[in-house]
Parts: structure tokens; C-alpha cells; sequence
């Protein structure tokens, strides 16, 4: 199964890096951006068949490491 | 007094964090971090600053769940010292013994340069050679250096006493200018500054050697 995960900044955690980014868009002539947020996403390859199964190991796997949930949310889709 | 510094590949301070150990007294033993066990007889364990394992995912994440690291957590969790710096710091809020995180710095630099921080307590091994309210100039060295944590943690940490140092002018943003931190049992230490870089006479002052020698006097006084 394939597993994608997206890890984003809390609502609230101050995002410098999507604040430098909503600022360059704006010099590029971009208007009316009013917030940028950015995050990562991570793709794993998983031997697991079942759906269930691997979407509670990918859980696992943001909560001890892929995601820092003092700051960061994260959603897993399987496929 | 017997410390050990734990070594990452990425590493780069660990061997001004030996001889600021050794020049406080201390015998010092390196650890590398697939090395399962901390040498018997350990008091202390540093972690040195660095970019461990390339800063990847998240600054100090990865070397936080290395074979080491739950040494230096069952270390921990025994009463055991631990002293962290700048990357230090970073691995031991991943592992959980210190509280919060640190974010990229508020102004998107990299910052190396020498400030000034405010000690706020000298209730702890590492402190008690300072006088609590005085100033002290260490260097800074960070990419990320905004400390982090929700306001029951910052709470917490005010309540508790347990914010070592802030800084006097807020170089990277970090929430009430917090520059080092300890643990609830004060055996943990935290801190973004480098005070193994302000602790030979010629490095300019000797103002983080106060911190070494303070450890190594405590720690041989038990």
C-alpha cells in the first residue's frame, strides 16, 4: 500500500518561512495573498495489504516521528 | 566527576564541549550514538551542538530516536545530568525530557554572534555559580532558535522556576525571550547558547566556563 502523509504548523504557531514566501509572491505581482502556510508531505511504500492496518502504523509512525504534535497536525491517506 | 558527550554524525561541538568539560575537572568519554550503552560511572552526559543527521525532517528528531538516546533517556529518568547545547537543546525537546520545541529563527537568518542573557535562577547544578538576575555574554550559533511551547508549558516553566536564561535582546523570536531551560527535577539542562565557546580566556570571557565548573563542584561536592 501506498501512504501519503501531510505534516503542516498548527493554526497559531507563528510559519516565518510562509511569511517570506507570502512576501515574494507580493513582489512578484501576486495580490491579495492573505496568508501562506507551508508543510511537508512524506510517501511511504508499505508492505502491509490491509487499509486499516497500515493507516494505524502510519498514526503511529507521525506521532514518534514524522510529526512534532507540539506544533505540527498531520493527515495520512492510504492507497 | 565523569561526563560523556555523544557524538551524531553532523556533530561539530562535541570536542569544545570535552574540553570545557575537562578544563572544569571532569574526565570525559566520547559516545557514539549507535553505541548502545553510556560507560559506567557516567554523571553527565552532554549533547553537543551540531546538525545532527543533517538537521533532516526536524532538527534533532532523528538523533533523538538513535540507539543512544534511550540511554540518555533511561540516564535521565534515573536522576541522571544531562546538559544540552543549541543542537543539544533540539534533541532533547524531540526525546521529550525538555518541553517545547525551537522554531526557524523569527527573521529567516542564521545568527552567529555573541548576546547578552540574563540568568533567572541559579537554583540548579548548572547555575549555581552565577548569581541570579546578572547578566552574561555566550555566543549564539542557530538556524532555529525560537523556543516554543503553549502557554500552560511557558506557565509551567515560570511557576516551576525552571527558565535558566533569557535572553536580553531577543535575536530569533523565541517566546519570553527564553534562551535555556531545565527540567522539573532541575537535572536537565537545556540551552541555545554555547557556553563551552565563553569559557577559555581567550575565547574573550569565561563567563560559560562558570557553568561547567559549577556542574563538576556540585556534582563532586555530592
Amino acid at each position: 500500500m501506498k501512504a501519503r502523509v501531510h505534516v503542516m504548523l498548527k493554526n497559531g504557531v507563528l510559519d516565518p518561512e510562509g511569511e517570506a514566501v507570502r512576501h515574494a509572491l507580493g513582489s512578484l505581482g501576486f495580490e491579495g495573498v492573505e496568508d501562506v502556510r507551508q508543510g511537508k508531505v512524506i510517501e511511504l511504500e508499505l508492505a502491509e495489504d490491509d487499509a486499516s492496518t497500515a493507516e494505524a502504523t502510519v498514526k503511529d509512525m507521525c506521532e514518534k516521528l514524522l510529526a512534532n504534535t507540539v506544533i505540527e497536525s498531520y493527515s495520512v491517506e492510504i492507497s | 566527576m565523569h561526563a560523556a558527550v555523544v557524538v551524531f554524525p553532523g556533530s561539530n561541538c562535541e570536542r569544545d564541549l570535552k574540553v570545557a568539560f575537562e578544563a572544569a575537572g571532569a574526565k570525559v568519554s566520547m559516545v557514539w550514538h549507535k553505541d548502545t550503552d553510556i560507560p559506567s560511572g557516567v554523571d553527565v552526559i552532554g549533547v553537543p551542538g551540531g546538525f545532527s543527521f543533517g538537521d533532516y525532517l526536524r532538527c534533532g528528531a532523528i538523533a533523538a530516536n538513535s540507539p543512544i538516546c534511550r540511554s540518555v533517556k533511561a540516564h535521565a529518568e534515573r536522576g541522571g545530568y544531562v546538559l544540552g547545547v543549541c543542537n543539544g537543546l533540539q534533541v532533547l525537546t524531540e526525546t521529550g525530557l525538555l518541553p517545547g520545541i525551537l522554531l526557524r529563527n523569527a527573521g529567516l537568518k542564521y545568527i552567529c554572534k555573541a548576546v547578552d542573557l540574563k540568568v533567572e535562577t541559579s537554583d540548579s547544578a548548572f547555575t549555581n555559580g552565577y548569581q541570579a538576575g546578572t547578566s552574561i555574554t555566550i555566543p549564539i550559533a542557530h538556524n532555529e532558535g525560537n523556543y516554543f511551547a503553549d502557554a500552560d508549558t511557558l506557565a509551567r516553566l515560570n511557576e516551576e522556576n525552571r527558565v535558566a536564561f533569557r535572553y536580553v535582546n531577543n535575536p530569533n523570536g523565541a517566546q519570553e525571550s527564553i534562551a535555556g531551560i531545565l527540567s522539573k527535577n532541575r537535572r536537565v539542562r537545556g540551552m541555545m547558547p554555547h557556553p563551552e565557546r565563553m569559557a577559555d580566556p581567550v575565547h574573550g570571557n569565561i563567563e560559560g566556563a562558570t557553568l561547567f565548573k559549577s556542574l563538576v563542584g556540585s556534582l563532586e561536592a555530592v
